[in-house]
């Protein structure tokens, strides 16, 4: 929790316990050769949420299918609460799972649906009777017990697959993209609910999305992926705010990637001229400096005289709340957004076409990537 | 409702209905009524009404009770069930086969291929392969194994008719089968079920329209096949088809042909309405 401070620290959550999933060097290959998974090793704790982020075909759905037993790693181990997983079957393992497309029966009514699991555990039908009833108030679901799946809208269905799963009380609760063919507005509203939910039930959840909005928001800690490998391991502000590599910044938001070389200390050579960094820098290598659009500060008069570098005013895309400036300094583009608030103090003020600006890029801001282009 | 819509309501509705009336309800009832007549001096159909054709049917006479129209309903019945379950025994595993397998037109193409032939070339077929010195009986004595009596035999007429009606259900059931979603089976077994549980709760519901429409698809001509029972039992094994089939050809007493077929028609119906009874609403969806 301490480097979680050295961020922002907007939210206060629960500390989270020991590890409850525990994969090393994990690989899958699939028939075609495609490595989907390649030497992957990490820990979920307890009462985590944590979120597998990444594009389509980076491996977090079949990491999520290995954790829920429907798939085999052709190498590495996998432990889910204390217990090597190998062998297992799905239905021998603690954890349930929200599909995609949450796969409800659909010959079945919402009670059956929720009741399923419990029914093939054998669970007296009193007690099920009451732990479903928990289930379907708990997603505030109870008047739907009778219907269909099929009379359902999309945001109920989530609600049901969601109490299908919880009604087990799994250690783990697994999910992939559960909100995926949500609209936007609907989606934002479970995203709150599903985090209120995973609070005050302590149930660690593994959560896989291609949306990085919704991974900030949401988790605990970040999983990165890309082609079979965990790019980035960390709590989201990190994620965001410092990026380990040029994929994990372009992927997360905007970013600015600016080509880099040794020049001092802590004073790298750019094609928009010497920029200092905050971390010191080796001779002879060299690096990927990544800027977010908003970190950058605009103004007419020059504020500061360090990092501060003349652009023009190639392009202005007005969103609303902000407006976005495609600039250009000696044949390099930046991004950089402005709140549009319309007070005209330097730093804040609006810029025209074709206008030369000063753009301030803090030391403080600039991620040194040690990657070569 | 104004005129235009109301036209437009005849104009849909009006073309189905008059196929219906005409191909199906008016015969229906021209069978109806025939089945209280009577034969006629010339093999005619003439009246007055009686109901001699139905007590002839049931074996209720002034002699006393003689089953024997209803001992061959029974057999009749016992081989539409028979070939049913056999059919479902080996077209059910079939289906999956081919539909989760990498050759699944080269395997429908097979299920189809012997439609391509005549179904009584495919049934004379079998008497090469049952035959005293056919196929079977060439191959034990070969072995210098003892001859079977296979033809003409009721096992041909069992053998022959699953063999015709086993593509009746392969087809629409494969058509169910195609179209399982796999993940409610992944979900089943993510909520404790194991492998027998979760294809009972998950897969096989979803393959039931197309199972129910392929018994139909069976059950029903298999319980009034002739042709099968004439060939492979040569005259011998006696369904109620032949029963019905006498009596519009050789015996020319259309009055009891009626009745029989009529006395079918209803029992297959009343089975028809139980079942749809029983599965409600979604059970007659499926039926249609």
């Amino acid at each position: 929790m301490e480097q979680r401070r050295l961020f922002k620290g907007k939210r206060t959550r629960t500390p989270v316990g020991d590890a409850i999933v525990r994969l090393s060097g994990v690989s899958k290959r699939y028939a075609g050769g495609t490595l989907a998974l390649n030497d992957v090793s990490f820990e979920v704790r307890a009462g985590e949420f944590f979120s597998l982020l990444g594009p389509s075909g980076c491996g977090k759905t079949t990491l999520l299918r290995i954790l829920a037993g429907f798939e085999e790693p052709d190498s590495g181990r996998v432990e889910i609460a204390g217990a090597d997983a190998r062998g297992l079957p799905p239905y021998r393992r603690p954890v349930n799972m929200v599909f995609q497309n949450y796969a409800l029966f659909p010959h079945m009514n919402v009670f059956a649906n929720v009741a399923f699991g419990l029914r093939m555990k054998q669970v007296p039908e009193d007690e099920l009777r009451q732990r479903v009833a928990w289930a379907l108030e708990l997603v505030d679901i109870e008047q739907l017990a009778q219907r269909r799946p099929h009379e359902l809208s999309g945001g109920q269905r989530q609600r049901v697959a969601l109490a299908r799963a919880l009604v087990n009380e799994p250690e783990v609760l697994l999910l992939d993209e559960p909100l995926g063919a949500l609209d936007y507005k609907l989606r934002k509203q479970l995203q709150v609910e599903l985090m209120n939910l995973q609070e005050e039930l302590g149930i660690t959840f593994v959560y896989v999305t291609h949306d990085q909005e919704e991974a900030l928001v949401m988790s605990d800690r970040i999983a990165v992926m890309r082609a079979g490998r965990i790019e980035q391991l960390d709590f989201p502000e990190a994620i965001y705010e410092r990026p380990a590599t040029a994929f994990v910044a372009q992927f997360l938001g905007t970013s600015n990637l600016i080509q880099a070389a040794y020049a001092g200390e802590r004073l790298l050579q750019t094609p928009l001229g010497k920029l200092r960094v905050a971390r010191p820098v080796k001779i002879g290598e060299r690096y990927l400096i990544s800027i977010r659009p908003e970190k950058i500060r605009l103004s007419r008069e020059p504020i500061h005289h360090e990092n501060t570098v003349r652009v023009r005013v190639d392009d202005i895309i007005y969103t609303g709340a902000e407006n976005q400036y495609l600039l250009e300094a000696a044949g390099t583009e930046l991004v950089a957004y402005t709140l549009n608030s319309d007070i005209q103090e330097p730093g804040f003020e609006e810029f025209d076409y074709d206008e030369y600006v000063y753009a301030h890029l803090p030391a403080e801001n600039l991620v040194v990537i040690d990657e070569p282009a | 409702m104004n005129r235009p819509s109301w036209r437009r309501l005849l104009a849909t509705v009006a073309p189905g209905a008059f196929w219906l009336v005409v191909f199906s309800l008016l015969p229906t009832l021209l069978i109806l009524y025939a089945s209280f007549l009577q034969r006629g001096p010339h093999g005619w159909l003439s009246g007055p009404l009686t109901l001699a054709n139905y007590a002839r049917f049931f074996g209720i006479s002034s002699s006393g009770f003689d089953p024997l129209y209803l001992n061959i309903l029974g057999r009749s019945f016992l081989l539409g069930v028979v070939t049913t379950v056999a059919v479902v025994l080996l077209g059910y595993p079939f289906a999956f086969f081919i539909a989760r397998s990498r050759h699944k037109n080269l395997l429908l193409l097979l299920v189809v291929l012997p439609f391509w032939t005549n179904f009584l070339i495919r049934v004379y077929a079998w008497i090469v392969i049952f035959q005293r010195r056919g196929v079977i009986n060439a191959f034990l004595s070969y072995l210098h194994l003892p001859t079977l009596h296979l033809y003409p035999s009721w096992t041909a007429v069992y053998v022959g008719t699953i063999y015709t009606y086993l593509p009746f259900l392969i087809l629409p059931l494969y058509a169910s089968v195609e179209k399982v979603d796999w993940t409610l089976l992944e979900a089943a077994y993510d909520l404790g079920a194991g492998r027998v549980r979760g294809f009972w709760h998950a897969v096989f519901p979803q393959t039931l329209p197309g199972l129910v429409a392929g018994v139909l698809l069976v059950f029903i001509p298999a319980l009034g096949t002739f042709v099968i029972s004439d060939l492979l039992g040569a005259g011998k094994a006696i369904l109620i088809g032949n029963v019905i089939q006498q009596q519009f050809g050789g015996s020319r007493d259309w009055a009891f042909g009626s009745a029989a077929a009529f006395v079918l028609m209803a029992l297959v119906l009343l089975g028809l309405w139980l079942y749809a009874r029983r599965a409600g609403e979604s059970g007659m969806g499926e039926l249609l």
